[in-house]
């Protein structure tokens, strides 16, 4: 490893068993790097892999080929206590998963305190600072039944930020969202890549991946079809799958 | 009216089998049922939900036989088996509840299953994502929102528990139905005696129901 990796990922295979089908291969091996301070969009067609790719990062799915290193570790193997690295890991899901029996401000210090064993009071402080950042300190006492799509991802964002990760890794992060509130959840990951946050992205977004990333991956049949700075994807891609995806969703 | 009469009559003669005795070991029956079984339930829950294969199947068998078979075999079976297999004697009322706690702790673990299952994938992802253990998840983000949805079948389950208790009178254990037996025998007055001891039942059933509704509020307002 080189002290400026982050992710690496050695041969991933990962398929789904339903029953009474074939057995669905999604990732055919997948090796790649995510190195510090980079941020990678991951894009392409639905059932390519991308989010089964991204979900595995984390260990959310189990591939059952292959091994990933995160910092220098090897989180595939059986050793190793996964909750702690995932403690360094953010993830935000396509459908927000906030938790709707806790108020806000519960929602983001639950983790730290209950994780980390952080002091309630010092959450508390680290909470309404994360919810200032992204304008939602006035709903700390709500619960997230009263807010709306564009909120409660703002807040998954946020809530994924207390634990104070080394990377964070977005799941389609506007998909589930009504159109005007696309925006203001894109302004907010925007804000964070600033900062200099490590991120993985998956998004059909292609407009935002083509300003917030250094790298794009274009993810087709399992594999990583595609990978380079944007403009060159975008503008000048190699693969032809690239080129007829492209042509597709930018219209 | 003689009909009116005769129920008055009953009720002033034999109130005390009724109220005293029926009621109360209706109650006793139930309330033991309902406790035990839910405790037993969520053990039986756990174990078919567990990681462990052969405990998943295990407790998959017991709850298929239970559900397949009439509640008034299971009550056969325990008021003759449970005898056998204890060392002591034992009153027959308590063989009848071993059979009635087992019988309830099925359906009830069949609703703690369904209410833990339903509470989105999501969720469970998302706290794990944040570092959670399997433990600190189920405890703090599954189960919270799984009693929402447990509570009324788990309510529908206690009502049910407190009828079939009811099944108990084929071994003249002295509840409700019972009751019914030992007044109508000795007063020949069988519609009245019916009239009386369902008045009874649904009085019961419907103060928990109504508790139960009050529980559920409250539980809402929470949100």
């Amino acid at each position: 490893m080189t002290d400026t990796e982050m992710i690496r990922t050695e041969n991933l295979h990962k398929s789904f068993q339903i029953e009474g089908k074939p057995p669905l291969h999604v990732l055919k091996g997948v090796t790649e790097h995510i190195n510090k301070g980079e941020v990678v969009s991951i894009i392409g067609p639905s059932g390519g892999g991308k989010s089964t790719f991204l979900r595995c990062l984390n260990l959310l799915e189990t591939p059952e080929e292959g091994q990933i290193f995160f910092e220098g570790v090897e989180i595939t193997s059986a050793k190793v206590d996964i909750n702690l690295h995932r403690q360094k890991m953010g993830m935000v899901f396509q459908h927000f998963n906030v938790f709707p029996h806790l108020s806000v401000k519960e929602n983001i210090t639950i983790a730290p305190t209950m994780v980390k064993k952080i002091d309630p009071k010092q959450a508390d402080e680290k909470a309404m600072e994360l919810l200032n950042r992204v304008g939602l300190a006035d709903k700390a006492n709500e619960h997230p039944s009263r807010l709306s799509g564009g909120q409660k991802q703002r807040l998954a964002i946020v809530r994924a930020l207390a634990m104070e990760p080394d990377v964070m890794l977005f799941d389609e992060p506007t998909s589930a969202l009504d159109p005007e509130m696309v925006g203001e959840v894109l302004e907010v990951i925007k804000g964070l890549v600033k900062t200099g946050m490590t991120s993985v992205i998956v998004t059909h977004e292609m407009g935002f991946a083509r300003e917030v990333s250094n790298r794009v991956l274009f993810m087709d049949g399992g594999v990583i079809a595609e990978s380079g700075k944007p403009d060159e994807v975008f503008q000048n891609p190699q693969n032809p799958r690239t080129k007829e995806f492209l042509s597709k969703v930018l219209y | 009216m003689e009909y009116f009469n005769n129920i008055v009559k009953i009720l002033h003669d034999y109130w005390r089998v009724f109220l005293i005795t029926g009621v109360g070991y209706t109650l006793l029956l139930s309330l033991v049922t309902v406790a035990a079984g839910s405790i037993l339930g969520v053990f039986l829950c756990l174990g078919r939900m567990a990681r462990f294969k052969p405990l998943n199947w295990l407790v998959m068998a017991i709850v298929e036989i239970v559900r397949g078979t009439p509640m008034l075999l299971q009550l056969y079976i325990g008021y003759f088996l449970v005898p056998k297999l204890l060392p002591f004697n034992v009153p027959e009322i308590v063989s009848i509840g071993v059979a009635l706690v087992i019988n309830s702790a099925c359906y009830v673990s069949e609703v703690f299953r369904s209410g833990i299952q339903a509470v989105d994938r999501g969720q469970t992802e998302a706290a794990r994502s944040l570092g959670m253990n399997g433990k600190q998840t189920m405890i703090k983000i599954v189960l919270p929102q799984a009693i929402k949805n447990i509570l009324p079948a788990l309510g529908n389950e206690f009502v049910t528990v407190i009828k079939e208790t009811s099944m108990a009178s084929t071994f003249f254990v002295g509840e409700l139905m019972t009751s019914y037996l030992i007044v109508k025998g000795r007063t020949f007055l069988t519609m009245e005696c019916l009239f009386i001891v369902g008045v009874l039942y649904f009085v019961l059933n419907f103060v928990l129901t109504r508790l139960l509704g009050v529980f559920e509020r409250r539980l809402k307002a929470s949100d």
